[in-house]
């Protein structure tokens, strides 16, 4: 079981309290109406689905109920670094080369 | 390829068993070949073996980055059924099965099928109305499936708690007689063995690393650890890692990857005759030949390449397990382990051409693609031959996510894999 720490309540967890809620950061058009179908296939059924580094959202189900981002290892289930939902995408992360 | 036989038992047992020979060769890569398959797992041994026995296509390389079968075709637990919903599903799952019966003569090789039944049991209203839809689907499609009542579920299989007072009743069931287990592993020995006897060259840890392309976009070959290897078809058949090896061609695909966990217990006498599955309880169970009992868990709930997973996911599926056959509370657990899926979003597979010419994949079969090994096989050596999808996998395509022409079976592949 993975052990997350929830940026709002600012702990470590266990994963039974929260819910995986798929890649982050795939915004969501506001005219969904106007997207080609090719930009919708895009938003809607195409993943990055990475062997490595993945973002991802998680929720705080059983806690403070919020969503936020975490960056995460792939291969070793590691946690690298969790922020608040809305923050950009992490320029640096921290202990990963490159 | 010397047969198996009885005599060939009796004539090694003269000889104190030196004359066996290797059940496939293991050669260095070729600088090229006609088709490279990546994976040796069943599908795409199977595919292999088709693509020889069927194609009289033998200039085939198999790239293996592990050892063969120890992906997805080692970790499964070995269901075999063809009770999808649609017409789609029918195709394509009850061709698998119709070539599960005599596969072991085919390939001279035992793969232990054994059509013990597989049973769905109904705990509510909505249990019924969902497993008699698919009955009824699934007779239209001429595949057996059939309704039974409590009594007739408990008479097939002896052990089930029928009693009003269970937590989780048992108010009917769909049985499918067809269904069943195989051996998992003697099913990608038997197709290396047969296709190696054919020619084609199996090679294992060898790790594909690159996908190489032409300036017109077509494939030219592969590049792996062993080298760059050429081929002007290549096929993708890397269940949890066909996204990874699609990237590297620069084809995103509509797939996450996600641990799925098995366990067995102590080997034990004769308890289970069938397979047994509840989608509401979500738990099933089926005992091997060895005797020990075989459950599958669910999938964790994040993208993950580890090949393990939660332990409080195993902890679910036994509780499940110990509600629907309380006399195995007291079981022991003998080991447990993970493979990684590749989950599609409806839940079906995708075997087709891609945009990339010369590039085929068959992937997205997700928690459930143990029972479609030879069919699967079969339909997509087909495709990469003729370079034009079977009638069977035509609507497997990639293409459907984009125009919505989706085959969706969540329902029937949520628990039962």
């Amino acid at each position: 079981m993975l052990l997350i720490r929830c940026p709002y309540c600012e702990e470590e967890r266990p994963e039974l309290e929260f819910r995986n809620a798929g890649e982050a950061h795939i915004a969501r058009s506001a005219n969904i109406a106007g997207e080609s179908d090719d930009d919708f296939e895009k938003f809607f059924f195409i993943r990055s689905n990475p062997k490595g580094v993945i973002h991802e959202r998680w929720r705080h189900m059983h806690g403070c109920a919020r969503f936020f981002n975490a960056v995460r290892d792939t291969v070793t289930d590691k946690f690298i670094m969790t922020y608040k939902a809305g923050e950009p995408k992490p320029a640096k992360l921290p202990g990963v080369a490159k | 390829m010397k047969k198996y036989s009885v005599f060939a038992i009796a004539r090694e047992a003269m000889r104190g068993h030196k004359g066996w020979e290797e059940q496939w060769s293991s050669p260095e890569p070729k600088k090229e070949y006609d088709v490279i398959i990546v994976g040796a797992g069943g599908h795409g041994l199977a595919t292999a073996y088709y693509l020889a026995t069927v194609h009289g296509i033998t200039n085939v390389a198999v790239l293996e980055k592990g050892w063969l079968g120890g992906g997805n075709t080692g970790r499964n637990t070995t269901i075999i059924r063809s009770n999808y919903l649609y017409d789609e599903s029918a195709g394509i799952y009850d061709h698998a099965l119709k070539l599960w019966d005599g596969l072991s003569q085919e390939l001279n090789y035992n793969v232990m099928y054994s059509a013990r039944g597989v049973m769905m049991l109904a705990h509510n209203v909505h249990d019924i109305q969902v497993l008699k839809r698919h009955v009824h689907a699934n007779r239209l499609n001429g595949i057996d499936n059939e309704w039974l009542t409590p009594e007739q579920a408990k008479e097939f299989c002896p052990p089930l708690n029928i009693s009003k007072q269970a937590r989780y009743p048992v108010v009917g069931a769909a049985l499918q007689r067809r269904g069943g287990t195989a051996r998992h592993d003697a099913v990608a020995w038997g197709y290396a063995r047969g296709a190696s006897a054919r020619g084609v060259h199996i090679i294992q840890n060898c790790e594909v690393t690159g996908v190489k392309r032409a300036a017109n976009g077509a494939v030219t070959g592969v590049d792996t650890t062993r080298g760059f290897i050429g081929a002007k078809k290549v096929g993708v058949v890397a269940a949890g890692h066909s996204s990874v090896i699609m990237n590297m061609a620069g084809v995103r695909m509509p797939l996450e990857s996600y641990p799925l966990q098995a366990l067995v217990s102590e080997p034990v006498k004769p308890v289970v005759p069938c397979v047994i599955m509840s989608n509401t309880v979500h738990a099933y169970i089926s005992q091997s030949d060895k005797g020990e009992l075989v459950i599958g868990a669910g999938t964790d709930q994040y993208v993950s390449y580890s090949q393990t997973g939660g332990l409080h996911i195993l902890q679910h599926t036994l509780d499940a397990i110990c509600e629907m056959f309380p006399i195995f509370t007291r079981m022991k657990m003998l080991r447990s382990w993970g493979g990684i899926v590749d989950v599609t979003p409806d839940r079906s597979p995708i075997l087709a051409k891609t945009p990339v010419p010369g590039l085929y994949v068959n992937c997205g079969w997700g928690t459930g693609g143990f029972k479609a090994t030879p069919g699967s096989g079969h339909v997509f050596a087909h495709t990469i031959a003729k370079d034009d999808p079977h009638p069977i996998n035509a609507p497997f395509t990639i293409e459907r996510f984009r125009t919505g022409r989706l085959i969706d079976e969540a329902a029937a592949a949520a628990v039962a894999h």
